[in-house]
């Protein structure tokens, strides 16, 4: 393990475990038995193969959007609507499921990569508005994310529901589009180890192949690249379509691996935790699903925390948050590398010499 | 009534103010952080804290000028926050800014749920309302006096507000300063301006902006706090700043731009054609369509002075 | 004979990478003079005001201002000693008028919250009208000609109390017209007092301006004259000329294909000066042209046209048969041109990757490194590893970061990937600036080889005199954006007759052997 790889995993730890204490020492000062809520925090999910269970599933559609991400953010562009992408997925992936019938072997699938296909769509659209018209793809981005979950209302309202049903809902989802499970006993679906898979591809893809290559170095440095001969607009392109397109994805395989009917009527927050699991993961899809493992951990810890404690489990933001500053932040821990890449330099003129 | 009649009706006009004011605060918010050089994406989380605060020490000291003090207040702290993740942790500003907006997501129902014992709404709070003015005299003008008499003391607030940071921004020895530190640090630096403490200030006028806004949507929108009741507002405030030019007047225009088309969307609920989804997804097609026809036309001048 | 307002002695500058900017180098201005600090890029020159301007500390030295030994430690605190200076790069703020920029940071109040602007213009107009500068004070810093600006930046200056006053070479920007203007100004302040350091290689101006003038080259000063004592001739011999010998056992060259086919190239810039002004000449395999200059005289603008970073210009490029303009860098590249460009860290690399990561941008898609979409890592990693070795890269593996290599290595790796490609064509721009001997040394035998054994033609832009003679086999001269001189017989060639082709003492109308036709 090279000099570099060892301090960034240093790093990691400290943020997770500062990120952890802190939210620990909050906990101690707001309940009134803050050593057994921490204590099921930290030890719920194994304690029933039920709670380890919703920890996997969750980790499934972060994977997704943390693949997604990792791929858009490679090439330096911040592209935000891979939340939507995740939502549209889902709803076109119950359009299909509803009204395109199939056989139960295409149907999932076919429903699944029109949802991909459909979220690629809506990431492409900050991507060619900032190439051609310099459109700020932040802001841009950000604006699809509401227009994708309005156009998934509308579609949900005028195709999709069921007037028997009590809540908002759709129609219920043909048991020849759902993705069947795979661990009995929980609600682990198919869609576990197409997260894999596409966790493989997508490394395969960032880093082996001639495409991957290029975005990464484009988000290196764009001028280097340009200088190099690469084509800067195809990179860009590309990688928010493939992005958008396993965000999609992962909608579509949430959506029919673990519901019975299309019931979002709100954003479900994908996107935004794959920022962190990106982040946490440095934009490596290898390490995405033990980011996304460990955020799902902590989060399904701090459910069965409060339901049985006095502790609401949206503390877990506070412990996210920290993490992706103390991440992200060149300065933390700074002096330190500081120290390592002196001694780095020093030994290096040293042997050549100096006139 | 007709499509014409309601577009021009003195409620249409009135709620468009009323619909306006949390969006110009942010653009106002974003107009001031832009100037000095950093992306403050962190305003719709600081909005969002801003009306949870607010509620929260309305009913505490049953005042909601108190609440809207604390508002702002809070709102100014988590701006220097901002300031401290960029400028000493030397955080990249957007990702710092993502980290506090889902720090401000879970925190608002965190604290919601300590404090009230919902993780929905602040019903439970006696919370109080900021007053509605009522303006002599104007008030009894007919149309004139529907349109723009009777708003939330804080609509008319954030209309003078623009007055305000147009004169701050533009006639004021420090609006000057973070102008420059903005548009080129060395220059101001090297007449001896300290650029960290000019953007520090900046940030947090521009986090007590924020709670301005916040504390609007709790207290004077709707007189309670929902989760997530920012919807994106925020962020609209942000798109409406760059079309503005980062200039407090032009953010006001795209701003009212904007909320005209946030007020289409909640009056044709009803009585329309159109399926009310998609009318609510008019707001935002509009920011994007007007993101990039400004964004298109800056592009060209660029290129055009670049060939001369 | 008026006092020495300001004394620097023994000053000893070293750069962290380990370059000696200043060597011991004393400095002495007397008040009320104009004094010329005359070098070549690189000389040091501008180290030496970077210390004084307290930008820079040094690591020996004192100077001494009005007879007392002061220590400057930030410009705040130059500029408190009644000392301003003139950046190249000018600290103004472009939507702000100049009176705003004049008064930023002392901005005059009224009723203690508003900033009096009609105070702040009649404070600019006045400070413009003493030393006669003829500027309209509400006008926007963006909307004002580059001549103006510098004014401004003078005004600046002078309402912060400078006395003594240095101008880091002031006409680089400046058409004809306004380095007349700014002369008169500076008379008008010299008669008024005050002290001007002046900061140039341009020796015509020099002799118009400047009273007395001290010389540096390499780190060190040549000493201090009387400008109406020393002819440029002079000035040259001392300014430009080389203290150590390298020599390379070179064998002749024997030109053989042209690759490069270069006539009436001109380009005009966005700011709409003429930066090259018919450019003609021919390059074969097998020769390296040389192309010598002072930096700024056209060298950028010509390797940003060759390489297809730029493509609009008049005239013809013609880069094997094909016109640059109509080609993509890409397109370029794989005719087999490489690059070696001047800035390593903006065009050169990637410095958050490693040193593999490096050394493929340009070959990654070729056959032997790719199949159609994938990247072949066994063929890449040996490849990397071969040149590490080869190009003697000091680095523990090429799994290393980049960013931890020194400059002269991270050259090495640029010259590695670019070299490694078996290029027809090789346009090198100040491919040895900022690193060590070693390094140098190293790329510059590899370009010759290149040349010799690998039928390259090498186009060689240079501000180092060392390489330029060592290397070329014909060479060039810019000066202005023409070709001053050109020569074909290297070896007579003396310093001090290239030196005065380089500061435009002497410019031929017949350039001989440019070009093949």
């Amino acid at each position: 393990m090279n000099r570099d790889t060892k301090f960034n995993v240093i790093r990691t730890a400290a943020s997770i475990l500062i990120a952890l204490g802190i939210s620990f020492v909050i906990i101690f000062f707001i309940s009134e038995e803050p050593l057994e809520a921490i204590m099921k925090m930290i030890t719920g999910p194994i304690s029933r193969k039920r709670l380890f269970g919703n920890v996997i599933e969750l980790t499934i559609p972060l994977i997704f959007t943390g693949l997604g991400v990792s791929i858009m953010f490679s090439a330096m562009q911040i592209n935000l609507a891979s939340e939507g992408a995740f939502h549209i997925g889902g709803v076109i992936a119950a359009l299909v499921a509803l009204n395109l019938p199939m056989p139960g072997f295409i149907h999932p699938y076919a429903a699944i990569l029109l949802a991909g296909v459909v979220g690629a769509l809506f990431t492409f659209i900050p991507a060619i508005l900032k190439i051609k018209t310099s459109a700020n793809e932040i802001v841009s981005s950000l604006m699809l994310n509401y227009i994708a979950l309005f156009f998934a209302n509308y579609i949900l309202n005028y195709y999709l529901r069921d007037p028997g049903a009590g809540a908002v809902a759709s129609y219920p989802l043909p048991a020849s589009a759902k993705l069947s499970s795979i661990i009995s006993g929980t609600n682990i679906h198919i869609g576990l180890i197409i997260a894999l898979l596409f966790t493989a591809g997508a490394y395969i893809f960032l880093y082996k192949s001639k495409m991957g290559y290029m975005i990464r170095v484009s988000g290196q440095n764009e001028d280097f690249a340009r200088f190099s001969g690469i084509n800067i607009i195809k990179v860009i392109l590309i990688s928010q379509i493939i992005g958008g397109f396993i965000a999609g994805m992962g909608g579509g395989i949430q959506l029919l691996g673990l519901y019975r009917r299309f019931t979002w009527t709100t954003l479900l927050g994908y996107g935004w935790d794959a920022i962190i699991v990106a982040t946490l993961a440095k934009n490596n899809p290898l390490y995405v699903p033990i980011s996304a493992f460990f955020l799902a951990y902590i989060r399904i810890g701090a459910d069965i925390m409060s339901r049985s404690t006095d502790v609401t489990p949206e503390i877990v933001s506070i412990t996210q948050g920290t993490i992706i500053i103390l991440i992200v932040a060149k300065q933390f821990l700074a002096k330190y590398k500081h120290r390592m890449v002196a001694k780095e330099a020093k030994s290096t003129i040293d042997t050549e010499g100096v006139e | 009534m007709t499509v014409f009649e309601i577009l021009f009706s003195a409620d249409f006009l009135r709620v468009i103010l009323r619909v306006t004011t949390p969006i110009l605060f942010a653009t106002l918010a974003g107009a001031v952080s832009s100037k000095s050089g950093i992306f403050n994406i962190a305003l719709e989380g600081i909005m969002l804290l801003a009306a949870l605060i607010g509620v929260i020490f309305s009913a505490m000291f049953s005042s909601s000028w108190m609440g809207l003090l604390a508002a702002i207040i809070f709102g100014g702290l988590v701006g220097l926050f901002l300031g401290f993740l960029v400028l000493n942790f030397k955080t990249d500003d957007i990702l710092a800014g993502i980290a506090i907006n889902l720090m401000a997501a879970g925190g608002t129902i965190f604290m919601l749920f300590l404090v009230s014992g919902d993780r929905g709404v602040s019903s439970s709070i006696d919370s109080i309302v900021l007053p509605n003015v009522n303006i002599p005299i104007i008030e009894n003008i007919p149309f004139l006096g529907r349109v723009l008499s009777g708003h939330n003391v804080l609509t008319y607030f954030v209309f003078i507000s623009v007055f305000l940071m147009h004169m701050f921004m533009y006639k004021t020895p420090l609006g000057l300063k973070i102008r420059a530190v903005g548009e080129n640090p060395d220059a101001a630096e090297s007449v001896g301006i300290n650029v960290h403490k000019i953007q520090y200030i900046a940030l947090g006028l521009s986090g007590v902006l924020s709670g301005f806004g916040g504390a609007f949507l709790s207290m004077g929108y709707l007189s309670y706090f929902t989760t997530n009741m920012t919807a994106g507002r925020g962020f609209i405030g942000l798109a409406a700043n760059a079309m503005g030019r980062s200039t407090p007047i032009g953010g006001m225009l795209v701003a009212l731009l904007f909320g005209t088309a946030d007020a289409a969307a909640n009056v044709f609920q009803t009585g329309i054609d159109i399926p009310y989804e998609l009318i609510q997804m008019l707001p935002y097609i509009t920011v994007i369509v007007g993101l990039s026809a400004f964004s298109y036309r800056n592009m060209k001048k660029k290129e055009k002075t670049i060939e001369k | 004979m008026s006092e020495m307002i300001l004394e620097m002695k023994n000053i000893l500058k070293i750069y962290p990478n380990g370059i000696v900017a200043n060597e011991h180098v004393n400095f002495s201005v007397r008040k009320g003079e104009i004094h010329a600090l005359l070098g070549e890029n690189g000389a040091g020159k501008s180290t030496l005001m970077k210390v004084l301007f307290g930008i820079e500390k040094q690591e020996e030295g004192e100077i001494y201002h009005k007879g007392q030994k002061i220590q400057i430690n930030s410009p705040h605190e130059a500029i408190a000693k009644n000392i301003g200076m003139v950046h190249q790069h000018f600290m103004l703020v472009p939507s702000l008028t100049v009176a705003e920029n004049i008064i930023l940071g002392v901005e005059p109040k009224k009723n203690k919250i508003f900033t009096d602007m009609d105070e702040a213009i009649k404070i600019s107009e006045d400070i413009a009208k003493k030393y006669n500068f003829d500027i309209d004070v509400t006008e926007k810093i963006e909307d004002i000609p580059v001549g103006t600006k510098q004014q401004v930046e003078i005004l600046k200056a002078l309402y912060r109390g400078a006395d003594i006053l240095i101008l880091d070479e002031p006409t680089a920007v400046l058409t004809p017209q306004e380095t007349k203007e700014l002369f008169e100004q500076l008379r008008k302040l010299k008669d008024k007092g005050h002290t001007i350091i002046f900061i140039s290689h341009k020796l015509d101006e020099i002799k118009q301006i400047c009273d007395r003038l001290t010389i540096m080259r390499n780190g060190k000063s040549k000493g201090t004259y009387e400008t109406k004592d020393t002819s440029t001739e002079e000035m040259s011999r001392l300014m430009v000329g080389r203290d150590v010998f390298l020599t390379f056992d070179k064998e002749k060259s024997e030109p053989k294909e042209t690759v490069l086919k270069v006539r009436d190239l001109c380009h005009v810039n966005s700011a709409g000066n003429k930066k090259l002004k018919n450019i003609s000449f021919d390059l074969k395999t097998g020769e390296i042209l040389g192309v010598a200059g002072v930096e700024g005289n056209g060298q950028s603008e010509l390797f940003s046209i060759l390489t297809g970073l730029i493509s609009n210009y008049s005239g013809s490029v013609k880069v094997l048969e094909h016109e640059a303009k109509e080609l993509t860098i890409k397109e370029i590249r794989d005719l087999g041109v490489s690059y070696i460009p001047e800035d390593r860290m903006i065009y050169g690399c990637a410095e958050d990757m490693d040193i593999l990561h490096n050394l493929i941008s340009n070959q990654f898609d070729k056959e032997k490194f790719s199949s159609k979409y994938m990247l072949k890592s066994d063929e890449i990693e040996e490849f990397s590893s071969k040149l590490v070795e080869e190009y003697n890269i000091k680095a523990d593996s090429y799994k290393q970061n980049i960013s931890m290599l020194s400059g002269g290595n991270i050259q090495k790796v640029v010259v590695a990937r670019e070299f490694s490609a078996e290029p027809t064509l090789i346009l090198a721009n100040q491919p040895t600036r900022g690193i060590d001997v070693g390094a140098a040394e190293f790329i510059r035998k590899k370009l010759i080889e290149l040349s010799r054994e690998g039928n390259c033609a090498v186009l060689l832009i240079s501000a180092d005199l060392n390489e330029v003679f060592e290397l070329s086999d014909r060479l060039a001269v810019m000066y202005k954006g023409e070709f001053a001189g050109s020569f074909t017989d290297i070896e007579s060639l003396t310093e001090e007759e290239l030196g005065k082709y380089m500061l435009g003492i002497k410019k031929d109308e017949e350039l001989e052997g440019i070009t093949y036709e």
